[in-house]
């Protein structure tokens, strides 16, 4: 379903996003919130899970392909920022730069042939890739095999994107993250290019047939989407101080770019945002509360929560939040009030 | 030579255990083109109701596996009756998704009842016995796998082809309302095709204890065996599963002795990712 919208203008909608990012650029002023660390490692996990997901978004919500291989593109960024520190003994900043073009390319060599296969055969051809670059990785010695990356203690600070003492800064660091990659996919909503992305996923033929060249536009869609994934990898090394084969690349983080989307509700542009809102906050207390119980409790939770909610409503939480919305819209609508998703 | 041959025999009887655990995928694929992500998560619970069943009882995979099948047989009824039911006729990735949140769930229900500690069972009838073949040393546990891997392939691909339960399957898959339009029960179809699917991985996972450690995270490579086997089969083709698997086997097996071990899964995956670019709907499909 494409929805009519007005290119680049500011709407309504946008004033609340605004809004939305000034309240949480004011959050550490609150030394109530950052003298508690564990709930600034939340807020950080929030905003960087939210930006992992809205980067799947671009392609498997817009693009309609689903990827289970975003964890090989973050591994890569993640591996771009760690090698630069560990091995080169440079600033992360380069090694980033370098990572997400590695990710794009990756991205661009696998997808070309993997498009051409279809539903569930595109599903199980992006496990088999991250089971090779696991793999790989694990018993590569320039990159730092099973032993991973760890990182040596420098200078902490915006050129070597480190923090020892408070969390603030890393805080204000997953804020750009997340105000950069929504701002991207906002503005690819109302561009051209959205709407050609949007009609590939709804009937590719039919967007050939108008003239829109369906390989392009997946194509460049997941090297986008792969160059942000491998931003937020790097952004995950800074954070964690360490990387090995198993934290970034796995089917697991993968199964996490593709939930945190898909549950909050994917080809949404406030989906992501609140997927990370409900499974981030969940998975971290759980873990805190009973994942000290001979293990496993606060996985038990998160799995029967997921079959819940994709059992109850496959739109996502953004369905449950427009059924909520809808029940307290109705009556003010028949009153003749204004009428609403009309712009 | 002879370390070839011994490679390959190898590799051909690890295949047969591969196809084993993907034919029930493989039918509830065809039938009902969910991908089952619980799958390995089925095996490692057979494996765990035979391994207690003859460690607390004494009785021997041989014959606990057929209560491993039965098992997994009323769990596959009640995982379709519980979850997949609903999940039907929604987006393609609802089936997927709710069966990794399963998966999740069993793996770590075993993790907390059982203690993530591998078990294995000693004094099975079948044991540690080989016997000479020539040059080859063949495993007793792995040809008897083999052996009930192609008796139940067989018997499955029996049932789907020739009886009347088989051919309203068949209907069903093809066109599910004018199966109904016709008085076939789609609904009982689909719980049936689930619970004999299930059954089908209760055995695999009922015999392994015999020669396979249990502990709760051995069902996600079985999982992603399983996925390609039936992927590189061509939908929902059993018999394109069962090819699809020995040709896993071999390639593991010669990957691994070969190159190097930590490469035999780099070789399958590679395999599949080969097979399908060349044929995007696998080696049977069209």
């Amino acid at each position: 379903m494409v929805t009519p919208m007005h290119h680049g203008a500011l709407k309504r909608k946008d004033l609340f996003w605004l809004a939305l990012v000034a309240l949480m650029a004011l959050v550490p002023a609150v030394s109530a919130i950052t003298a508690n660390s564990f709930l600034m490692h939340v807020l950080i996990l929030i905003l960087l899970f939210a930006s992992m997901a809205q980067a799947w978004n671009i392609i498997g919500g817009y693009g309609g392909q689903t990827s289970f291989g975003h964890s090989v593109f973050f591994g890569i960024g993640a591996y771009g920022a760690g090698m630069a520190v560990v091995t080169y003994g440079l600033s992360p900043w380069p090694g980033i730069g370098v990572g997400m073009l590695a990710a794009a390319t990756v991205a661009v060599l696998i997808s070309y042939p993997c498009f051409k296969l279809s539903g569930h055969y595109f599903a199980i051809a992006t496990f088999a890739v991250v089971e090779i670059f696991n793999r790989m990785f694990l018993v590569w010695y320039w990159v730092g095999g099973a032993l991973g990356l760890d990182y040596p203690m420098v200078e902490e600070g915006f050129k070597n994107l480190m923090w020892y003492d408070s969390k603030t800064g890393y805080y204000y660091c997953a804020l750009v993250l997340f105000v950069l990659i929504f701002g991207i996919v906002r503005f690819l909503e109302g561009h051209r290019f959205g709407y050609y992305l949007r009609a590939v996923r709804e009937g590719q033929e039919t967007a050939e047939s108008l003239g829109v060249n369906s390989t392009a536009v997946k194509l460049t869609a997941m090297a986008l989407s792969a160059a942000l994934a491998g931003l937020c990898g790097a952004f995950f090394v800074q954070y964690n101080l360490r990387v090995d084969p198993g934290m970034v690349m796995s089917l697991d983080m993968s199964m996490k770019f593709v939930l945190v989307t898909i549950l909050g509700g994917a080809g949404t542009l406030a989906g992501p945002l609140l997927g990370a809102a409900v499974l981030i906050p969940l998975q971290e207390y759980t873990r805190a509360l009973w994942g000290g119980l001979g293990g496993g409790v606060d996985l038990i939770v998160f799995g029967v929560l997921i079959i819940v909610i994709v059992v109850k409503q496959p739109a996502g939480i953004s369905g449950i939040v427009r059924d909520i919305a809808k029940r307290f819209r109705r009556p003010a609508d028949a009153k003749g009030g204004t009428s609403v998703g009309t712009a | 030579m002879d370390t070839l041959l011994q490679v390959l025999l190898d590799g051909i009887l690890n295949g047969m255990l591969y196809a084993l655990v993907a034919v029930g995928l493989c039918l509830i694929w065809g039938v009902m083109d969910v991908i089952n992500f619980a799958h390995g998560e089925y095996v490692m619970i057979a494996m765990y109701v035979t391994y207690w069943l003859g460690f607390l009882a004494n009785v021997d995979p041989l014959i606990s596996m057929f209560a491993g099948g039965l098992f997994i047989f009323i769990l596959g009824a009640l995982t379709y009756r519980l979850i997949i039911k609903y999940t039907i006729g929604k987006p393609p990735l609802s089936a997927l998704l709710a069966t990794f949140g399963l998966a999740m769930l069993l793996k770590n229900l075993c993790l907390n009842q059982f203690t993530p500690n591998f078990r294995i069972l000693s004094d099975t009838w079948l044991g540690d016995k080989t016997f000479q073949l020539g040059a080859l040393i063949v495993p007793l546990p792995q040809l008897v796998t083999a052996i009930v891997a192609l008796v139940v392939v067989g018997l499955t691909y029996y049932m789907v082809r020739s009886t009347r339960f088989g051919w309203a399957v068949q209907a069903t898959a093809m066109d599910k309302e004018a199966a109904e339009l016709m008085g076939i029960n789609t609904e009982r179809i689909y719980l049936l095709v689930f619970g004999i699917g299930g059954a089908t991985v209760g055995l695999a996972g009922g015999i392994m204890p015999t020669y396979l450690a249990v502990h709760p995270e051995v069902g996600t490579m079985f999982s992603l065996i399983a996925f390609i086997c039936v992927a590189m089969g061509g939908f929902g083709s059993i018999p394109g599963a069962l090819v699809a698997a020995i040709l896993i086997g071999v390639v593991e097996a010669l990957g691994g002795y070969y190159i190097a071990p930590v490469f035999k899964y780099v070789a399958v995956f590679g395999l599949y990712l080969a097979v399908v670019f060349l044929r995007p709907k696998g080696i049977f499909g069209w």
